[in-house]
């Protein structure tokens, strides 16, 4: 009994000492164990006299008491310890790139046809597309442009024989879906279109947005409103001053050429507007009755408007692309640039 | 369309800067393209007299002239000029004169003698790209001392209006001045044009035989002439501010008449008419020398001015080399016709030309105009080339010619067309100074269209015309309304976008490619295609439509790995075109192509180069979007692009859809690529067809899985062994995975070992082991029988 101080003082320096869990274990087992030291000595109190015996016994368990907790604090720290030992093992270098296939990237004349047509959309037009190898009456006759007009001069056309094409325009869409709908008719047309003229400015393919809207009472303030909206919300300014020009499309009457403010200078003059502070950017008008006879509509009871527009020509005002060939040579450092 | 800016405002003059006038119009649709300088800045230039002229004591080609400039006083002057001569007035450019280019003229000595000044030619001034081949001569009446550029009238613009081809009637001074005078509410003045009294009556006979071609004909002989006098400067420099170079004084003359009131004229030299002017169809056979030299095939169709022998000039697009003016002719025919748009539309373009003339003749020149023009144009021969004039003869059908037309604008049109009641007053106004003259009636207005307004012939065209003098941008704008349909929606079907955008996810770039390729390449890698060719291609390697989406996707490839790009993940979609023209299919597809390494160039491992099983992968992920890949198949199949082991036909719902696989090792070689790529394409049709999902209530009971490996010939799909468990493994099977394909150690020599495990799962109870044996069995010996499979122990 009397060894109890001397035991407990070596029992703590073991349990400070112990450096694994296993070894805490041994000590856990040899002093408070079944048929430890401590349990031995409680064990011990029936042969004391019964008057010393809860005295002896309150010693007892307080050194027993004192044990478990100092066990139970060396557990924690040696689990501590070892926690921290793996986390340092364990760390690595989080500054290494993720693994896995990076993203790629939608093509930018494809981003700014999505943005368009998502415009358009989500005021309730629909998006309608069209064969490429057109024939003459849709790409021409059925637009208001006979044989021989001197429009056809205006769009040099590729042909694979007398009669067909490939589609100058969009336009031949228009007919398509006129023939077939009945208004109200409200479609964006995104697509190839096709010209032989190739130089700086010039790719013999490119991409147009051809839009139509036909209802009863459409005006003229109709597609202003229409256009001026769209670009607005296509270069996210409200304050983009937009001017409509008179021009000629055979396929509309009246017709107008839509300029902006050059996005470029804000109308200061510079090389890309050709200092002339504004930029010609897409084409439109009221459709000529012609069309509407061509496609079956009633042009007394009906009225609309059609719009046309260059996506690379958007795209490379939206983006700041210099040079229209970039969009299709492809190259992976031009394509990057959009993803 | 050019012109001088001076000579504009000779008829109309608004007090209006040339920018602002620019603005002007190109608001009322005349697009300017160019405003120009008609010369370069230079200054100190004045008219003077060579009074005597010496040759240079020291050298052959240079003469010594004194010229007087009003300053009081000769000046002395070395000039090297072949033309010099003396009384001649010239341009000087005084000691202290600045030319075009910074040139300061400065006192020199030349071989020993000295020179105050310089003579200048054309090109010194600016006013001849390429060197003149001696000094410019002005005319006699040149008031010397007076400065040059005020003289020549040089502080002018050429103005460049980009016409649209509705607009004819603006293909003149003439023209162009009624429509700024419109604009600016001002009259429009021109010269005076009154009848020349004829000296003789002598005519030449004119036959009309294509009266609808041409319902108007004016001729007139002018005997007498002299053509090897000078066209005046001035009328030099207004053609050259027009654009067109002066030829000889007739020629000048016609072209003169052309830019000021739109007329296209012809001379025909009267001594190489035989018999009559007849205008007339082509007869079969017909040959003429143009005035350009070329000798062309007169086709039919075509419109031609002929005399009794041959043919002289084809209608309103270009005269004969042979019945032209030239030095020699004493006497000619003017000619003042109105040919119809449809007569000679398409005309020039087919035998390669664009003149002036057809340019006009094709959109509309005003068939009132010939007999001004005419008259204009004699005037100014006699002025220039003298000689005697006949009577003008004229041969009409007033009924062929375009009639008179009459266009009802309906107030009620006008005002919805616009969103805006314009006042009645301003209507009529803007549609009278347009020229229509307009009553108005209960409705609206009658206006009847002016002779040089082709292109107004419907309530729509007064609609623009009184939007446009309106101003466009002083018209109201308004959204449109609309009733708010709900649209039908196809939830099985997979948008474009969405396949697009799972491409990207996976890594991949999209390639917008020329939809014409090189017919080589297409030859190489599908040597049966066939797809249409261009007739006009812009050049050969563009000229075969793509029957494939790979021809573009190798091209874009290549420009990249000589770009150092090694590592390419591209993707495209658009039609392919195949067959021939009748019968042609234009399918939409989507392509995509995959080299160089698996990942990145990183730290994480992935160097291994791409391969066939990447690129299926990548192509299943976006079959899964449809929820249907099941419905999807790959079956071994050759493809002349494609590697043959690797290789693969792709079915949906049993149906060719497209192909997969390795770029063939000698179709790589043929193209020069050093490396392997894969490819694929895929019918879009195909591509966004899916299914809305079908929920099937979750077994609450345990599967129950079975792992199988089999021995099976190493060329045996395993697609087929697929089949076979799906075929025979009852209608409980849950899922049959291929999880492990071996070959080497343990397996025979020709076979591969190829695992499978099987998950059974019953909806409404527990499925026991008899009848699990039971099926296991079943395809045990299915695929032994069948495929010569057997179960590895």
């Amino acid at each position: 009994m009397d060894h109890l101080p001397t035991l407990v003082a070596e029992a703590r320096d073991a349990i400070q000492a112990a450096d694994s869990m296993a070894a805490l274990d041994e000590l856990r087992v040899r002093y408070l164990g079944k048929k430890g030291e401590i349990t031995a000595l409680l064990k011990g109190l029936g042969k004391l006299p019964a008057e010393e015996r809860p005295a002896a016994g309150e010693r007892i368990n307080q050194a027993k008491q004192a044990l478990a907790q100092d066990i139970d604090a060396r557990r924690q720290a040696l689990e501590k310890a070892a926690l921290e030992a793996r986390l340092a093992a364990e760390r690595l270098d989080v500054t290494l790139p993720g693994r896995g296939q990076p993203s790629g990237g939608l093509h930018p004349v494809t981003r700014t046809l999505e943005r368009i047509e998502g415009l358009f959309t989500r005021i309730g037009y629909e998006v309608a597309v069209g064969p490429e190898i057109e024939d003459d009456y849709h790409n021409f006759e059925a637009l208001n442009i006979p044989a021989h007009h001197p429009a056809r001069g205006m769009a040099d056309t590729f042909y694979f024989d007398a009669t067909r094409l490939l589609r100058t325009h969009t336009s031949p869409v228009q007919v398509r879906t006129m023939k077939e709908a009945e208004p109200p008719i409200r479609i964006v047309c995104p697509g190839r279109v096709y010209r032989s003229d190739s130089d700086l400015t010039h790719t013999p393919m490119f991409h147009q947005v051809e839009g139509l809207l036909v209802d009863e009472d459409v005006s003229f303030a109709d597609l202003k409103g229409t256009i001026e909206d769209f670009l607005h919300a296509f270069f996210e300014r409200d304050d983009l001053s937009v001017r409509f020009r008179p021009s000629y499309f055979p396929f509309t009457e009246p017709s107008a050429e839509v300029d902006i403010q050059c996005v470029m200078c804000n109308g200061d003059g510079c090389r890309v507007c050709s200092h002339s502070g504004w930029l010609e950017v897409m084409g439109c008008g009221m459709v000529h009755p012609e069309v509407f006879r061509h496609s079956g509509i009633d042009t007394e009871r009906y009225t609309g408007f059609a719009f046309g527009m260059g996506a690379e020509r958007l795209a490379m005002l939206r983006y700041g692309v210099n040079d229209l060939r970039l969009f299709f040579d492809n190259d992976l450092r031009f394509l990057k640039q959009f993803a | 369309m050019k012109f001088s800016e001076q000579w504009l405002r000779e008829w109309v003059s608004p007090a209006l800067a040339t920018q602002a006038l620019a603005d002007q119009i190109t608001m009322a649709g005349l697009e300017v393209d160019a405003i120009e300088p008609v010369a370069a800045a230079f200054d100190g230039v004045v008219v003077a007299e060579v009074v005597a002229k010496a040759p240079h004591p020291d050298a052959d080609k240079l003469n010594v002239c004194q010229v007087e400039d009003a300053s009081g006083e000769r000046v002395q002057v070395v000039c090297g000029a072949p033309n010099v001569a003396e009384g001649q007035k010239v341009p000087f450019a005084r000691v202290g004169a600045v030319l075009p280019g910074d040139f300061k003229i400065k006192k020199a000595k030349l071989r020993g003698v000295e020179s105050r000044g310089m003579i200048c030619s054309a090109s010194e001034l600016g006013l001849e790209e390429e060197a003149s081949a001696g000094i410019l001569v002005l005319p006699a009446d040149a008031p010397v001392g007076e400065d040059v550029r005020a003289y020549l009238g040089l502080d002018d613009h050429t103005i460049e209006v980009d016409l649209t081809p509705n607009r004819g009637d603006c293909l003149s001074v003439k023209g162009l001045a009624r429509e700024v005078g419109v604009l600016n509410r001002l009259p429009v003045e021109g010269p005076a044009i009154a009848p020349v009294a004829p000296v003789h009556d002598e005519t030449f006979p004119v036959r009309v035989e294509d009266a609808a071609g041409c319902p108007r004909y004016l001729g007139r002989l002018i005997k007498g002439v002299d053509v090897t006098a000078e066209t005046p400067l001035w009328m030099v420099e207004r053609l050259r501010r027009g654009g067109i170079r002066a030829i000889d004084p007739v020629v000048d003359v016609t072209n003169y008449v052309m830019l000021e009131l739109g007329q296209p004229l012809h001379a025909f030299d009267r001594g190489n008419l035989n018999g009559a002017v007849v205008v007339r169809e082509v007869r079969e056979g017909e040959r003429l020398v143009l005035l350009d030299g070329q000798e062309v095939t007169l086709s039919d169709g075509t419109l031609i001015i002929a005399d009794e022998r041959a043919p002289l000039a084809i209608a309103g697009v270009m005269g004969g080399e042979h019945s032209g003016v030239g030095p020699e002719t004493r006497d000619i025919f003017l000619e003042a016709a109105h040919f119809s748009p449809l007569a000679v539309a398409g005309q020039a373009r087919s035998y390669g030309l664009h003149t002036d003339a057809s340019h006009r003749f094709e959109r509309g020149v005003d068939p009132a105009l010939a007999r001004e023009a005419a008259e204009r144009a004699t005037a100014l021969l006699l002025e220039i080339v003298g000689g005697e004039p006949g009577p003008l003869v004229e041969v009409a059908d007033v009924d062929r010619l375009p009639g008179d037309r009459e266009v009802l604008l309906r107030r009620a049109r006008l005002d919805q067309a616009l969103d805006k009641a314009l006042p009645g007053d301003e209507v009529a106004e803007i549609l009278e100074r347009l020229g229509l003259a307009v009553d108005a009636v209960a409705d609206g207005w009658h206006a009847r269209v002016p002779s040089w307004r082709f292109d107004l012939a419907i309530e729509e065209d007064l609609i623009e015309e009184v939007a446009r003098i309106h101003g466009y941008n002083r018209l109201p704008v308004r959204r449109p309304a609309a009733r708010l349909a709900l649209k039908p929606d196809h939830e099985a079907s997979t948008p474009l976008s969405r396949l697009r955008r799972q491409m990207v996810a996976r890594g991949y770039f999209e390639a917008v490619t020329y939809s014409f390729v090189a017919p080589e390449l297409q030859q190489a890698l599908l040597p049966e295609a066939v797809s249409p060719t261009l007739a006009n291609p812009i050049s050969s390697d563009l000229s075969v439509m793509r029957a494939s989406l790979f021809p573009g996707l190798i091209r874009a490839l290549q420009h990249n790995l000589n770009r150092q790009q090694t590592r390419v993940r591209l993707f495209e979609t658009g039609l392919v075109f195949r067959g021939e023209l009748d019968g042609l299919h234009q399918v939409p597809m989507l392509g995509a192509l995959a080299c160089g390494p698996r990942s990145p160039e990183g730290w994480a491992g992935g160097k291994e180069p791409v391969d066939f099983f990447d690129l299926k992968g990548d192509l299943e992920s976006l079959l899964a979007l449809g929820g249907e890949l099941e419905a999807w198949r790959f079956e071994p199949a050759e493809h002349p692009a494609l590697h043959p082991g690797q290789c693969a036909r792709v079915l949906y719902r049993g149906e060719e859809a497209g192909w997969i696989g390795t770029l063939h090792p000698a179709v790589r070689s043929r193209l020069g690529l050093k490396v392997d790529a894969v490819l694929c394409e895929v019918r879009l049709d195909a591509l966004v067809q899916g299914r809305v999902p079908a929920f099937t209530p979750l077994s609450r009971y345990p599967e129950v899985r079975r792992d199988l490996a089999f021995l099976v010939d190493d060329d045996r799909p395993e697609q087929a062994l697929l089949d076979t468990v799906h075929a025979r493994a009852g209608e409980w099977l849950v899922e049959a995975r291929l999880f492990d394909v071996y070959q080497g150690k343990g397996v025979p020599e020709g076979r591969k070992s190829v695992a499978l495990g099987l998950t059974w799962q019953h909806p409404s109870r527990t499925l026991n082991d008899e009848e699990i044996n039971h099926l296991v069995d079943a395809i045990v010996e299915e695929s032994r029988q069948h495929l010569g499979a057997e179960l590895r122990a």
